[in-house]
């Protein structure tokens, strides 16, 4: 079996004492909630933090309060399986329930919390694997090494965020509340991160996220769907957020996001704006989904061929966009759950 | 015995295992806890291809918690491989790796955090050597040698083997096909990774507990291997985790930990991590085929020409077996009149392939069962009426000189034809028949498909030559009623250790309860020689049988002679002895027992099975003879996404002629287990490389199908009573693997028209033929051109086609009337 790196575990109880405990401990320290991204990862000695501040016993960081007409704030540590399943999400925004159900596994998404998610680390096939197997290969600049294996040239690594929740909160404009030492600040989600495999958030290391803010659900309609090899467990290697408010029959607003094909979230502006002010038609949605396919820039180091996802990005955006649209959708059953 | 006569054969019973499975109570090898145990690691190659110039393990020795480090400067200086044309394996490299994963050096310490560390601590210094990375690479770089033996530089194994006169029967047909395939090499993924404790005892005797597949090979090897006499090891397999073949060779892991005991004085135990399992490997060869076949009007079959190109990875293994294995088995399943097969296994520096379940043959199988729809269409046939018609005929020999028995193929075919009503869909579907009820069904087509094939009940001839029996039992009756089964025979999840108390308990009319089954211990159970090819319930269970009958008659002899009636009127059922039409003064079986011991000593009678020697009788011929042969049909039916190219499967119907089911409920789960792991193949698994490295050497990264892939099953089980087979039994666990990969390819053509020639049939490929459609291309995906190679001068022999089988010769140890 593969081993953890020993290390320290502290159990606060309050986000203020687990402000204390990442401040006390500095760079030693990373955070650990379910652990389900960060365990594995250390397993590869990816990371070998000497202490581990868990959150999984802060109470005040769990739970969903608010309504439809005030928006939502879903506490950091609210597992994936609640969040899934939780009425009013799941009716008001439908595009969060559903990312968060496709997260991996039922078994992970029992264990793994929003904010994990929100945090997940960028993942590239050079990356996610074994000390052996990396000091094989060379190493690359994201861990131990110099260079980007899948873009030699390149200055900078290109691991992909593969969060399944991050292009859902930022097409809902949604924002994450972090406290840090010097008090607590609230950033729209799309702030969060950085187009950077290694320095991919914009937070402090240490600052902790506490909740994710929903904005009011304002007749706001919204949809995610998931590319991946099979239909459960797998990290998503295209995922298409897309968040619409309406003026009866005429988009009001409209915000497409792509997930997993770049270092951050990437918004489709161009996709979005060609919405606003038309109707959903099938020949609007068919331009949309068109224009949207520009920023998807896959590379190399993921599952599936590159050009393979690209593709993608053109028939999942008119997917999602059907489904707003209450036109028919055409896709696999779990892509229907929603 | 008549089928109504049984009483535990035919019945859906669980498996006897099962209690200790699914509460946790199995104990695994790496369960084992043995008082101060120290754990193993490997230091593993770093390289595809290199000389080691030095390796120091001082900084490794030097750590505390560390109890031993060896390197293979510490082991005898022999070569080894489970074959024994094929000696080039050393448990640790001393001069030279061969592939990333390759072992170098074990350290044995406190806790596997330590070895783990310690084994970083370890430094080797290597000189680089090219690396050969592909078949191409390997044949273009004859300077370039990663053995010494073999029949070419990098090439280990040609073989070339001609019966009749193929030429001329192509230049004869009215349709010749030639089509060139390519299957892309998969792993075993067995649940439980490998894992070995090892105890070098203070008096000099060694016990090797092992997740192996064939503990009596482990036993003769590790004599070899660590030069011990033979009387003094003793190999264990627990129970094993599920193989498929992974856990058939003797592996470093193993000859390390026993190493390491002899060492530190300590049992030692080391688990394999998922990723090294993946070096490990012994899985599907990435075979490219070459096949030319000629066809009548009416779909006849005239003559077959098939060429292979195995990449073999870095050692022989079982590779000469695969090599031949990929030609000799297709004839068994269709009228072949004349044959010609060529093959070639490579050296390549990635992990060693070998036998995965289906060993060698769904790669041809794929191919000839793709090869066939094409003709199938040229000649405005339906594919499924093509198949039924060219079955070949029970009881006759092949052209390559194999004997098949019964054969249930064409009752299989008119099965799944009817319960996936065939004749309605396919023409509907290759229509584009629209699907979904949503509006936008244009988008998603249905396709059905079929494909059949054949697999042997367990290898002919043993892998070492010898005139012994490949399985024996001993089973002894106590008198408490309760009778043990000793055995060889590795459970390893197919269900050998439930056949085991079956057989004797049908035979003696008790219940498998009471029969205590004891497996593969090799010193306690007489050898069976492992659980591949699908011999086991055949090969063990005919022994079972045997030593079952004996045993039954020494008991008859007493409860005859104190009931005073003649033997023949005895029946052995409900747990007693006694006259049918006299049941009230039936013996109590315990008593029965007592009596028989009273009368004869200890009641313990050996059992012992080997095939009937029909080998053809020319070089080679070894390879592909088995006692007799199951067939399976397969229908398919699918939906492909026409925007992702995204495959839906819908359903599978498989019928297998299983002989005699003697556990329904077991053959079922063998057949879906093989369905899976078919489907798998099929559409996602692939064992690629990378800068030299395996691409994705875990659960998460190589994508094998979960639960939500897995369509419905449904499985027909077709009986016909084989002459060969225990009560009339065939095999399960590996045949109904290989008809699902083509009827899977040949559905999806059926529904888009896109033809991917090439193993896993992904979404980017279809996505491509789908393209080349719309563009009005060729729409097929696959390779496009073979090796330049040379293969040897065929050995030609006349084919035996159609000749009806041998007079039966008397099989070695059976018994006049058993
Ligand atoms: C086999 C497998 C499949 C997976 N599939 C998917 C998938 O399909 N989609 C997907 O999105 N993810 C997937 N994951 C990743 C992971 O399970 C989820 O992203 C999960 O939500 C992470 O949450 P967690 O609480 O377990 O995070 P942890 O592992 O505890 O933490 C993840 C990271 O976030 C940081 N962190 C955690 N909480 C906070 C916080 N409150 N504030 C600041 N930083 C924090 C940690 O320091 C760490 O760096 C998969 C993981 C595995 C092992
Ligand atoms: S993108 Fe390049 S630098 Fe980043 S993890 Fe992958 S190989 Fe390493």
């Amino acid at each position: 079996m593969m081993r953890l790196p020993p290390f320290t575990y502290v159990a606060p109880r309050t986000v203020r004492d687990a402000v204390a405990a990442l401040r006390e401990h500095g760079a030693d320290a990373m955070l650990v909630a379910g652990g389900t991204d960060l365990y594995p990862n250390m397993k590869r000695r990816q990371f070998e933090p000497k202490v581990l501040v868990g959150l999984g016993g802060v109470a005040e960081m769990r739970g969903v309060r608010g309504s439809a007409r005030d928006g939502f704030t879903i506490g950091a540590g609210t597992t994936l399986s609640a969040l899934a399943r939780h009425p009013d999400i799941v009716r008001h925004y439908p595009g969060l329930a559903t990312a968060a159900g496709l997260v991996s596994s039922p078994q992970l998404r029992n264990m793994g919390t929003i904010g994990g998610n929100l945090c997940v680390d960028t993942r590239c096939n050079y990356y996610n694997q074994s000390f052996a197997w990396r000091k094989a290969i060379g190493f690359c600049m994201k861990k131990d090494g110099e260079i980007c294996l899948v873009a030699p040239g390149s200055p900078r690594c290109w691991a992909v965020s593969s969060s399944d929740v991050a292009p859902v909160a930022w097409s809902l404009g949604a924002k994450v509340r972090l406290v840090g030492p010097a008090g607590e600040r609230v950033i729209p989600a799309e702030a969060l991160y950085r187009d950077d495999g290694i320095q991919y958030l914009a937070k402090q290391p240490n600052e902790i996220l506490t909740a994710l803010l929903l904005p009011p659900a304002d007749g706001r309609r919204s949809a995610y769907m998931k590319l991946r090899r099979r239909g459960s467990f797998d990290f998503p290697v295209l995922g298409v957020a897309v968040s619409v408010r309406m003026d009866g029959e005429t988009v009001r607003e409209a915000r497409i996001v792509l997930g997993a094909v770049a270092s951050q979230p990437r918004e489709a502006t161009k996709a979005s704006a060609a919405l606003v002010g038309r109707q959903l038609t099938p020949e609007a949605i068919d331009a949309a989904a068109e224009a949207a396919a520009g920023p998807s820039k896959p590379l190399d180091n993921t599952d599936f061929t590159h050009p393979y996802r690209k593709k993608m990005t053109r028939v999942f955006v008119a997917r999602a966009l059907r489904r707003i649209a209450g036109l028919p959708v055409s896709g696999r059953v779990e892509e229907e759950l929603a | 015995m008549t089928k109504d006569r049984f009483t535990i054969v035919g019945r859906p019973l669980p498996k006897i295992d099962a209690w200790g499975k699914v509460t946790g109570d199995t104990k695994y090898a790496d369960d084992l806890v043995l008082p101060r145990m120290a754990y193993g690691k490997l230091l593993r190659s770093a390289h595809a291809h290199a000389r080691i110039t030095a390796i120091d393990t001082t900084r490794a020795r030097a750590l505390a918690g560390v109890y031993g480090v060896i390197t293979g400067a510490d082991l005898p200086r022999v070569k080894f491989g489970i074959l024994p044309v094929s000696q080039d394996e050393e448990a640790l490299c001393v001069d030279k790796v061969r592939m990333v994963g390759d072992a170098i050096a074990a350290v044995a310490a406190v806790d596997e955090e330590t070895a783990e560390r310690a084994c970083e601590l370890i430094d080797v210094t290597y000189e680089p050597l090219p690396s050969l990375m592909s078949m191409e690479d390997a044949l273009a770089h004859p300077e370039v040698r990663i053995h010494e033996y073999g029949d070419g530089p990098n090439v280990h194994k040609n073989v070339s083997l001609q019966f009749g006169d193929v030429d001329a029967a192509l230049a004869a047909s009215h349709l010749v096909r030639e089509d060139v395939f390519y299957f892309e090499g998969n792993t075993h993924l067995p649940m439980e990774q490998h894992a070995a404790v090892a105890q070098w005892a203070a008096d000099g005797r060694l016990t090797l507990w092992s997740s192996t597949q064939t503990p009596h090979y482990v036993h003769r090897l590790l004599t070899k291997i660590l030069d011990v006499p033979g009387a003094h090891v003793r190999v264990i397999a627990t129970p094993v985790g599920g193989g498929f073949g992974g856990k058939l060779d003797p592996f470093a892991h193993e000859i390390a930990a026993c190493q390491l005991s002899k060492l530190t004085g300590r049992p030692v135990k080391i688990a394999l991590t998922r990723e090294e399992v993946f070096y490990v490997h012994r899985g599907r060869h990435p075979v490219l085929m070459w096949i030319k076949t000629g066809f009548t009007n009416d779909g006849d079959i005239t003559g077959c020409h098939l060429k292979t190109w195995l990449d073999g990875g870095a050692y022989g293994s079982y590779g000469v077996a695969s090599t031949f294995y990929t030609g000799v088995i297709n004839p068994v399943t269709y009228k072949i009149p004349v044959y010609k097969f060529e093959g070639a296994r490579v050296f390549t520096n990635k992990p060693p392939c070998g036998p995965k379940r289906g060993h060698g043959t769904p790669q041809p199988r794929f191919a000839l069962e793709c090869q066939l729809d094409k003709a199938a269409e040229q000649l405005g046939l339906d594919p499924a009426d093509m198949r039924r018609r060219i079955v070949a005929d029970p009881f006759t020999k092949t052209a390559n000189h194999l004997t098949v028995t019964t054969i249930g193929l064409g009752e299989c075919i008119d099965k799944v034809v009817e319960a996936s009503q065939w004749r309605a869909k396919r023409p509907a579907f290759a229509k584009g028949v629209v699907v979904g009820d949503r509006g936008l069904g244009e988008r998603r087509r249905k396709g059905i498909g079929i494909a059949c094939s054949a697999y042997m009940t367990g290898a002919g001839t043993a892998i070492y030559w010898n005139n012994m029996p490949h399985s024996g039992v001993v089973l002894r009756a106590d008198r408490s009623g309760g009778v043990a089964i000793l055995c060889g025979a590795t459970d390893i999840g197919q269900g050998s250790d439930s056949i085991l108390a079956y057989l004797p308990a049908e035979v003696l009319g008790i219940e498998p309860k009471d029969v205590h089954v004891h497996p593969a211990d090799t010193s306690l159970t007489p050898v069976d020689l492992g659980s591949y090819s699908s011999r086991v319930t055949l090969m063990c269970g005919m022994a079972a049988i045997q030593a079952a009958t004996r045993l039954r008659r020494a008991i008859a002899e007493a409860v005859a002679k104190k009931l005073e009636i003649s033997v023949d009127r005895l029946a052995f059922r409900d747990r007693k002895v006694g006259d049918p039409d006299d049941w009230e003064k039936a013996v109590p079986f315990a008593q029965a027992v007592e009596l028989g011991e009273a009368m004869h000593g200890v009641l313990a009678f050996p059992g012992a099975y080997a095939p009937p020697k029909r080998a053809g009788k020319y070089k080679g011929g070894g390879v592909g003879p088995s006692p007799c042969y199951s067939y399976s049909a397969c229908v398919v039916e699918l939906t492909v996404d026409e925007e992702t190219a995204e495959i839906h499967l819908d359903d599978v119907w498989i019928a297998h002629d299983i002989g005699r089911a003697l556990n329904p409920l077991l053959v079922e789960g063998q057949v879906e287990g093989s369905i899976y792991m078919g489907i798998g193949e099929a559409l996602m698994e692939a064992q690629v490389f990378r800068h030299d490295l395996h691409k994705a050497p875990s659960l998460l990264d190589y994508k094998s199908p979960t639960t939500l892939e897995t369509p419905p099953i449904h499985t027909i089980l077709v009986e016909t009573d084989d002459p060969e087979g225990p009560f009339g039994a065939k095999e399960a666990g590996q045949g109904p693997l290989l008809p699902v990969i083509p009827a899977i390819a040949n559905a999806i053509y059926n529904a888009v028209g896109v033809r991917v020639d090439e193993i896993p049939i992904t979404p980017d490929k279809v996505l491509k033929g789908l393209d080349l459609k719309r563009q009005g291309k060729s729409a097929r995906i696959g390779p496009e051109r073979i090796p330049l190679f040379k293969f040897k001068e065929p050995l030609v022999v006349e084919s035996a086609f159609g000749q009806p089988l041998d007079a039966i010769a008397v099989r070695p140890f059976a018994d006049a009337q058993s």
